[in-house]
This record gives C-alpha cells, sequence and structure tokens, in this order.
C-alpha cells in the first residue's frame, strides 16, 4: 500500500494494517510520542519525581486480593499522602506499582488499553500467563529510564479462569517474570511486609482473613518504613484493596476497609509489634 | 494503438454506486434500534466466529452489512481510533461523532480514489445517560452520513423489515419486547410472501445498555435469544 501523504481525509494505512493486536504496537506506528517508554533522559542526568512504595498481594482460597497504602515520597517529603497504587487491569486482573510514580501510572493506562484492546480485536480475552508477559515487555521497554533513576516495578496479580486459582507475579526491571506463591509485596517497605505474611500466612485463608492480613502487613511496613504511609485514621485514608476471583475484579469498600483498619490499630494498642 | 474510449465521470460514479449496492444487496439484514435502557442490534448470522456487530468503546458499538473482510478493516481501524484518542486525551473525549467522520472520510476516499469501492453499509452508534442523548449515524459504501433517530436497517432485504418498524417501533420497549419486535421485523418478506422463521441460533443481537457501568456492550447469547423468543 503506497505511503498515505495525507492529502486526503481517510484514516491512514496504520489503522487498517493487519497482523498485530497490540495496542502498543499500533501506537509505535501512529503516534510514537505518546509512548512511555520513548522518553529518554541526557546521559548523567537525574530526576527527582514522586516515588510510589509498598503493594502487597495475597492469594486466598477463592482467588487473590492485592493492597497498596496511599503515600507517594520524593527524598523526604511526602509527595501525596491519598495517591492509588493499585489498579484494575481488566475484568480478571490487576496492577499494583511501586518506582516512579508518573512512568508507572502512564505505563499502567497503557497497558489497561491493551488488555482491552486485545479484547476488543481478537473477541477473546488474553490468557493470565499472556497478560503477565505483555506486562513484562513493557517494563523491559523503561530501561534505559530505570537505569537513571526511574525505575517502574509493578506487581501483578489476577484469577486464571483455565486453572480456577488465584495467581501472582512479580517482576524486575528488566522485565523478569517471576511468579509468586501464596503472597508477594513489592516496594520500599515489601520486606517488612513480606517478613510479616511469613508468620500469619496459612494456605486455606479466606478472603475476608487476607484483606486483613495484607492491611495488617502494610502497617508493619508503614512501622519500619518511612516511605510506606500507615492508616490515616483522622482523614479517614485507607489502603486500596482489589479482590479478584471467579466473579470478577472488585474494589473493597472504603467503610469495609475502616473497619479492618480499627480492628488492626486497636490490636496494636496493647501488642504494638502485632 | 486503440484510443480509450471516454466515458464521463458521471457514469464512473454511478457505475461504482451500482456495483456496491448490489454487492450489499446480496447479504442479510441487520437492524438498529432503540429500546427502553439503551439500543439493540439485531442481524441474521449464522457464523458464531465471523461477527457483523462489534463493540468499539465504552458508550460506542458498531454494526455493518456487506462484504465481510472490507468491514472487518474498518471495524479494526474504528477501534484503533477510538483507543487511541481515549489514550491520548481521555475516554469520555471519544465520541461517536468523531468515529462517524473518520469512517465518512475513508470511505469517501475509497469510493473516489480506487477502482472498486467498499461494499458496505455501517452503523456506528452511541448510547447516552438518557435515551435523548442517544446518537445513531449510518454510513453508506459513498462515504455519506445521516444522523437517524429511532431504527436503523441495512442490508439486503430492508424494505420490509423497516415497514414492520415503522409501524410498531416504540422507543419505550422492554428488551425482551424489543428483541421479539426485531426478529418479527427481520422475519417480514415482501407482501404476498410467507414471512421467513428465523432460528435463536442463526440470530446474532447486542446491546448497548445505558445502565451497564462503563463498558455499555454486552452480547445476547443464544440460550438468551431462545428464552425471549419462546416466551412470545
Amino acid at each position: 500500500m503506497p505511503e498515505d501523504l495525507g492529502l486526503s481525509g481517510r484514516l491512514p494505512a496504520h489503522y487498517t494494517a493487519l497482523g498485530s493486536s497490540s495496542f502498543a504496537e499500533f501506537l509505535a506506528a501512529a503516534a510514537p510520542d505518546l509512548l512511555p517508554a520513548r522518553l529518554t533522559l541526557p546521559p548523567g542526568a537525574t530526576v527527582e519525581a514522586p516515588h510510589g512504595t509498598t503493594i502487597v498481594a495475597v492469594t486466598h482460597a477463592k482467588g487473590v486480593i492485592m493492597a497498596g497504602d496511599r503515600r507517594a515520597t520524593m527524598g523526604n517529603i511526602i509527595a501525596q499522602r491519598d495517591i492509588e497504587k493499585v489498579f484494575p487491569a481488566d475484568d480478571y486482573s490487576c496492577v499494583g506499582i511501586a518506582g516512579t510514580a508518573g512512568l508507572a501510572i502512564e505505563m499502567v493506562r497503557l497497558f489497561q488499553v491493551e488488555l482491552e484492546h486485545y479484547e476488543k480485536l481478537e473477541g477473546a480475552t488474553l490468557s493470565l500467563e499472556g497478560k503477565a508477559n505483555r506486562l513484562s515487555s513493557m517494563i523491559r521497554g523503561n530501561l534505559q529510564m530505570a537505569m537513571q533513576g526511574l525505575a517502574v516495578v509493578p506487581l501483578f496479580a489476577g484469577y486464571d479462569l483455565e486453572r480456577g486459582e488465584g495467581r501472582i507475579f512479580s517482576y524486575d526491571v528488566t522485565g523478569g517474570r517471576y511468579e509468586e506463591h501464596s503472597f508477594h509485596s513489592v516496594g520500599s517497605g515489601s520486606s517488612f511486609a513480606r517478613s510479616a505474611l511469613k508468620k500469619k500466612y496459612s494456605d486455606d485463608v479466606t478472603e475476608e482473613a487476607a484483606v486483613k492480613l495484607a492491611v495488617d502487613a502494610l502497617y508493619d511496613a508503614a512501622d519500619d518504613d518511612s516511605a510506606t504511609g500507615g492508616p490515616d485514621l483522622s482523614r479517614k485514608i485507607f489502603p486500596v484493596v482489589l479482590t479478584v476471583d471467579v466473579d470478577g475484579l472488585r474494589r473493597i469498600p472504603e467503610d469495609q476497609i475502616g473497619a479492618v483498619v480499627e480492628e488492626i490499630v486497636a490490636e496494636r494498642m496493647t501488642r504494638p509489634g502485632g | 494503438m486503440s484510443t480509450p474510449f471516454y466515458v464521463s465521470p458521471e457514469q464512473v460514479m454511478r457505475d461504482k454506486s451500482d456495483y456496491a449496492r448490489k454487492g450489499i444487496a446480496r447479504g442479510r439484514s441487520v437492524l438498529v434500534m432503540t429500546y427502553a435502557d439503551g439500543i439493540l442490534f439485531c442481524g441474521e448470522n449464522p457464523s458464531r466466529a465471523l461477527h457483523k456487530i462489534s463493540e468499539i468503546y465504552d458508550r460506542i458499538a458498531f454494526a455493518a452489512v456487506g462484504k465481510y473482510n472490507e468491514f472487518e478493516n474498518l471495524r479494526l481501524a474504528g477501534v484503533r481510533y477510538a483507543d487511541l484518542k481515549g489514550y491520548q486525551y481521555d475516554r469520555g473525549d471519544v465520541t461517536s461523532r468523531g468515529l462517524a467522520n473518520a469512517y465518512a472520510q475513508t470511505l469517501g476516499t475509497i469510493f473516489t480514489e480506487s477502482g472498486k469501492p467498499y461494499e458496505v453499509e455501517l452503523t456506528v452508534a452511541e448510547v447516552g445517560q438518557t435515551a435523548a442523548e442517544d446518537q445513531v449515524y449510518r454510513l453508506t459504501y459513498d462515504g455519506s452520513v445521516t444522523e437517524e433517530h429511532g431504527f436503523v436497517v441495512m442490508g439486503g432485504a430492508a424494505d420490509p423489515t423497516a415497514g414492520v418498524l415503522k409501524e410498531e417501533h416504540t422507543g419505550d420497549l422492554d428488551l425482551d419486547a424489543a428483541v421479539r419486535l426485531a426478529v418479527r421485523a427481520l422475519s417480514a418478506t415482501v407482501e404476498g410472501t410467507e414471512p421467513r422463521t428465523i432460528a435463536a441460533d442463526g440470530l446474532e443481537a447486542a446491546v448497548l445498555d445505558r445502565n451497564r457501568p462503563r463498558r455499555a456492550f454486552k452480547r445476547l447469547s443464544a440460550e438468551r435469544l431462545t428464552t425471549i423468543l419462546a416466551t412470545a
């Protein structure tokens, strides 16, 4: 097909090209300047930008939940106290982000469109593994920025309709993808959150218990990591918790999380270490 | 060397129109009509895999008749157009008007510039917050656009179907009644011949339901259609 010179009003050839159901690939051809991975910094330059912190994911008998604290930091400053870092990716999966907030949120936006785009073009949803791999290549595209300190490290979780279970995938900055079992955490407070989960997790947790475990682990992360925000009872800012099971994804209502938080805070009054 | 014959532009356009119209008339009809909760799309389509009705964006859907490979190509372009727009600006900034325009330009250019026009007819519909905000655009092979109200019938035997809808269609039918009316309209044939019967598994139907949260588009399964048609 001859290159469209823009003289006629018809949609350019990229729009009708066959072969790829990937939105990111289409974007790279039609509007490359919109791709977040195309950004570059001059060598040696660093940028100070808000960072997102701790995300935890816990599998349970019926699926998986993901929770994130609400703090973004920039050096020693709290850049935002009510940021949301856990997002629905599609009807059966969610993604939480740690790292440079601006780049990460843009990456999540692209990932959400990517999954829906595939679904509309192909008439079928990607498998959970397929979604996890797609995210992997998007992170790899950001490697240049990661090397200059602007890393994005997501945590991906979803319900595998073929296997009938909740699954968790973690990533490194080079796009390496690792399946995690039972629970996982990423971000600055992740080692504290993971230790807390390790002591309390059992294979037969219910969804309700998993929510409490996750919020509890975030409390422990905030206890020892200044970049992770603890629950803010006075402003009623609580962790965002998403749950995915065979019926799809939903967000646990704020008042329900509030009740869990109050319960945990009451317990910590007598045992500060949890 | 032989001299090429002169053919007037009028003749060229007329020939192209006739060609496109003949191609479109060969296929089965698809209808788009408003009902109480949104917009219903219904057509005869024995295939489960090759759709004539598809989702484009949150509140926008697409229906087509004619040559499958040609309208499928336009569907891909529409999804890409909408997803790009929504990613570049905001999901709320994707409108059926913009999409209808892009399609009109594309079809118009193909009609005038290429040797063979597309043998397709499309409807682009967007469901609004209220029935008054619903938008339905009909596009023909030469790129002309018309905004329609109430219902649109495209394809082969459109006249008897449109006749039934003209008599009976109102915007406040519930879904079940709307589906039954749609099937009755699609089964209509020219006066004097027996109406055809269409089985539920030979139908393709979907709705844009304004009460669904984000993505308003939903296909009606064969089981659902069977139940609706059985309780006539």
